[in-house]
């Protein structure tokens, strides 16, 4: 259920779930070699646990939930940002949601077809990428993967042509095409993966970390064909990221899951409160100064003429700047968001404190 | 381009789910397969043309590396007049065929032994993405035109062995020959796919298949005489290598059986290859399961 986070206002008519997962889990078997001794390896994520072997082979076999009971819906045509730390379980999930991996229970459904049952009839209503590997053929000239993926996934002509144009002229790989993918950078790569996974129309696409390791105006440029994309298209997207400000320019609705379980389900302002996240306001003066002391807004850090503000990622900095331009002889000013894993420890806080 | 009237069933054959297979759309997948391998394998062949004189030459060193191992019985024949018993001729027809099978299989799934590494390495998913059996994909991933080399070898043996050797030619030793380079090149076609899943549990096993494959159409290209029965035994009832050749070929040469069985064992070869890719496909889809299952 969407419901249950605290700003649900827009997490959508649950009636209309185009991806639905109902207590979904994967556990896995993760066989170690043990390190001897009485005590040893009784891992953190370690749930359940089996010692077998003796001597030099002894291995313990741990049960490790990398999903572990998720449930959520994504009505049609939404962008929805799927957050979490390293290993919290958004691979898994992505993995789930295309049928590469078999869930090990609960329910799933994405545009009506049980995933891991019909995988290959999913992918043609589906596209991936992921910004850590590509799906093209690496020894290729980009353009070769396309006329492949033309005909893998039997797209008539016209509609070929035409989505090809539009991606390249949207994504600037006119001058990409006949480039073999391994000597694309990491940014052209990956703006070249979007555009495969987008010619056979698909109507969701799962985005796994797609602006990691890209330099600003990459993302820039990605972050905002996605924003198209979604509008002009309704494509249903659900993206992985690192980056808050990935979800801040593109989602209404973000999911944060560690551990395998969804922690929160809402808006992100609605996580900024629960997380009590703060945003920080970087200043540079013309001259070192004592501390900024302002309402709203509490030094962190001082360094010669820069200093750091924290304030309230739930206000707006816009009083703040305006302040500080007005009191103070100012240089330069930028704002960054809080990470992932700070909010995400601070809701750790909150709940223990409860 | 694509398109028509082919995409219809195709639709229908997707809708099913993909454990429980009717035999309808078993045989859909097979012709999707088949599409799909062949789209790969072309635009491969597409992107070795483009580098003509580079493929020439490693086409030539293919050929010219697999044709040492010839060399080596040539040589062994200035020393002496027969090898096992059996004389020049009759070794290369035994070289020539496992060499021309092999080749064949080699040609059309060699790629499949890097299933390993892509597991390793997690680029398998990519794969599993795409509307198109896993098989096809990996069986024609990153196709090699310059295998040809190793299959022109073999073919020249061959011919050379027919040439020499002299034999009654009658209609049943004729058709033998077709028959045994398509079924041993389908039996050490079923061996690849058996040894890519294996690499989905080991992903370090293709020593182990290679061993079974490059090693063991070595072994095929001497005659069983020369090996110990308990050998000869293990290709013929384990790995049934032996229907590659050796069976068929001693029918072929009218020679003993070293393992005495009865004549009619000569005429197994397609029955032992259409059980072999039975078994070859079953461990496959048991191999593709556990790694959708464990995803690793």
């Amino acid at each position: 259920m969407s419901t249950e986070g605290a700003d649900a206002g827009d997490a959508g008519d649950a009636e209309d779930g185009f991806i639905e997962l109902d207590g979904v889990e994967k556990v896995f078997d993760v066989r170690r070699r043990a390190r001897g001794g009485a005590g040893a390896g009784a891992g953190g994520e370690a749930r359940g646990g089996a010692r077998r072997g003796i001597g030099r082979l002894r291995r313990e076999k741990h049960q490790v939930r990398a999903v572990d009971g998720i449930s959520f819906r994504v009505p049609r045509g939404e962008m929805v940002g799927y957050i979490g730390p390293n290993g919290a379980g958004k691979s898994t999930t992505i993995k789930m949601l295309t049928g590469i991996l078999t869930p090990s229970g609960g329910r799933l459904s994405v545009a009506g077809i049980d995933p891991s049952r019909e995988r290959t009839r999913l992918a043609r209503h589906i596209g991936v990428v992921f910004g850590q590997r590509t799906t093209l053929w690496w020894d290729l000239p980009l353009i070769d993967s396309y006329r492949l993926m033309h005909r893998m996934y039997r797209i008539p002509d016209a509609r070929f042509r035409a989505n090809l144009e539009r991606c390249v002229e949207l994504l600037d790989l006119a001058e990409l095409l006949d480039v073999p993918v391994r000597q694309l950078s990491l940014g052209q790569r990956m703006r070249g993966d979007i555009a495969a996974a987008l010619l056979h129309d698909p109507a969701i696409l799962y985005l796994d970390e797609p602006t990691i390791g890209l330099d600003v105006i990459s993302k820039a440029k990605v972050r905002d064909f996605l924003r198209n994309l979604n509008a002009e298209r309704g494509t249903t997207v659900l993206l992985t990221t690192h980056d808050l400000t990935d979800i801040e320019q593109l989602c209404k609705r973000v999911m944060v899951i560690d551990h395998g379980r969804l922690l929160y389900d809402g808006g992100l302002a609605g996580l900024h409160e629960i997380g009590r996240s703060e945003r920080t306001l970087v200043v540079d003066l013309e001259q070192e100064l004592p501390p900024i002391e302002l309402p709203g807004a509490r030094p962190v850090r001082t360094e010669g003429p820069r200093q750091w503000l924290a304030f309230p990622a739930t206000e707006s900095a816009a009083p703040l700047v305006a302040r500080i331009a007005a009191d103070y002889p100012l240089v330069d000013l930028s704002v960054r968001e809080p990470d992932i894993e700070t909010v995400i420890a601070k809701m750790y806080v909150d709940r223990s404190a409860v | 381009m694509e398109s028509r009237a082919e995409g219809a069933s195709a639709e229908t054959s997707a809708d099913l789910p993909e454990r429980w297979i009717p035999r309808s759309s078993r045989r859909a997948a097979v012709r999707d397969g088949l599409r799909a391998y062949g789209l790969i394998v072309a635009m491969w062949v597409r992107s070795t043309m483009t580098y003509r004189a580079s493929f020439v030459m490693t086409a030539l060193g293919n050929f010219a590396v697999t044709a040492f191992d010839f060399v080596t019985i040539l040589l062994m024949f200035a020393h002496v007049d027969s090898l096992g018993g059996y004389a020049l001729p009759e070794i290369a027809f035994l070289y020539g065929t496992s060499a021309t099978a092999f080749g064949l299989a080699d040609l059309l799934l060699g790629p499949m032994g890097r299933l390993g590494s892509r597991v390793r390495d997690g680029t398998l998913d990519t794969l599993l993405l795409r509307p198109v059996p896993v098989l096809a994909q990996v069986a024609a991933d990153r196709f090699a035109l310059r295998r040809v080399g190793r299959l022109g070898q073999g073919v020249l043996v061959l011919v050379y062995s027919l040439a020499a050797l002299d034999l009654d030619w009658t209609p049943v030793r004729v058709l033998m020959l077709p028959m045994m380079v398509i079924s041993g090149a389908v039996i050490f076609g079923a061996v690849f796919v058996a040894g890519a899943a294996f690499q989905f549990w080991a992903q370090d096993a293709s020593e182990v298949q290679n061993s079974f494959t490059y090693g063991g159409q070595t072994l095929l290209q001497y005659p069983p005489t020369v090996f110990s029965k308990d050998l000869v035994r293990g290709v013929t009832f384990v790995v049934p290598l032996a229907f590659v050749n050796w069976m068929p070929a001693l029918y072929v040469l009218g020679r003993e059986d070293p393992l005495g069985l009865p004549d009619a064992v000569a005429f197994l070869p397609p029955l032992v290859a259409v059980v072999c890719c039975a078994l070859a496909g079953l461990a496959w889809r048991a191999g593709l399961r556990a790694y959708r299952s464990t995803g690793s």
